[in-house]
């Protein structure tokens, strides 16, 4: 598996992750529309592929081909290791 | 110069012209035949005289793996402009069509990507009445 750390790092692939979780399984056309167009974010189709490649290594996202289509679903299963390794605390005035 | 016809590849023109007629509900201007093919073409019922819709056999062999790497990252090969895309969405979900992407607030558009049946995704637009 891929660097979860590493992925997160880049704010563009925060943003693929966000637009995931707003609907899920969305092909790459639709990720690069909403990209451009809610973002202002307007790297070459090609640049957003490899993008979602390392989300992929990562296993933040997942590719599902159904049928002739391919689709990216989110996938946060990795993002507990950073709990696991940093409880998260309740602050005082959450007790 | 004037843009009076344009192109989508198709894999079987009766086939298509069926989807294109019957189903989105575009009517047929020319039919000329060609020996094996025809010249075959829509219009809008809203626009009679506009623009014409080629339905052209994908017959050369880099037309098929080029469409089929387009449906695979759901790239739309063109756009069609309606009024409603959200009405349209619920008018072709109910004919059994298939959407890879279903109607999305893009900015300024609306837009939605179908599946023609024919190995082309196609989109449907409306720009924001507000923009």
């Amino acid at each position: 598996m891929g660097d979860v750390w590493k992925a997160l790092a880049d704010p563009t692939r925060r943003t693929i992750l966000d637009e995931l979780t707003e609907r899920d399984g969305q092909t790459l056309f639709e990720l690069c529309a909403r990209l451009a167009t809610k973002h202002g974010i307007g790297s070459t189709r090609q640049a957003i592929s490899q993008h979602v490649d390392v989300l992929e290594a990562a296993g933040l996202v997942q590719t599902q081909r159904e049928g002739r289509y391919k689709f990216h679903r989110l996938d946060t299963a990795p993002l507990r290791q950073i709990a696991d390794r940093w409880a998260i605390m309740d602050s005082e005035e959450n007790r | 110069m004037k843009i009076n016809v344009m192109s989508v590849m198709v894999d079987d023109q009766a086939k298509a012209l069926r989807f294109y007629t019957d189903v989105l509900g575009f009517v047929k201007k020319n039919e000329i035949p060609l020996g094996e093919h025809a010249w075959l073409t829509v219009v809008s019922p809203e626009e009679p005289d506009g623009t014409e819709l080629s339905l052209e056999p994908d017959q050369h062999p880099a037309a098929r793996p080029f469409k089929q790497a387009l449906v695979e990252d759901g790239i739309p090969f063109t756009s069609f402009a309606v009024d409603d895309v959200a009405a349209e969405y619920e008018r072709l979900i109910g004919r059994g069509v298939q959407f890879t992407q279903p109607p999305t607030d893009m900015g300024p558009v609306t837009t939605a990507v179908f599946d023609d049946t024919c190995g082309n995704l196609i989109q449907i637009a409306a720009l924001d009445k507000s923009a």
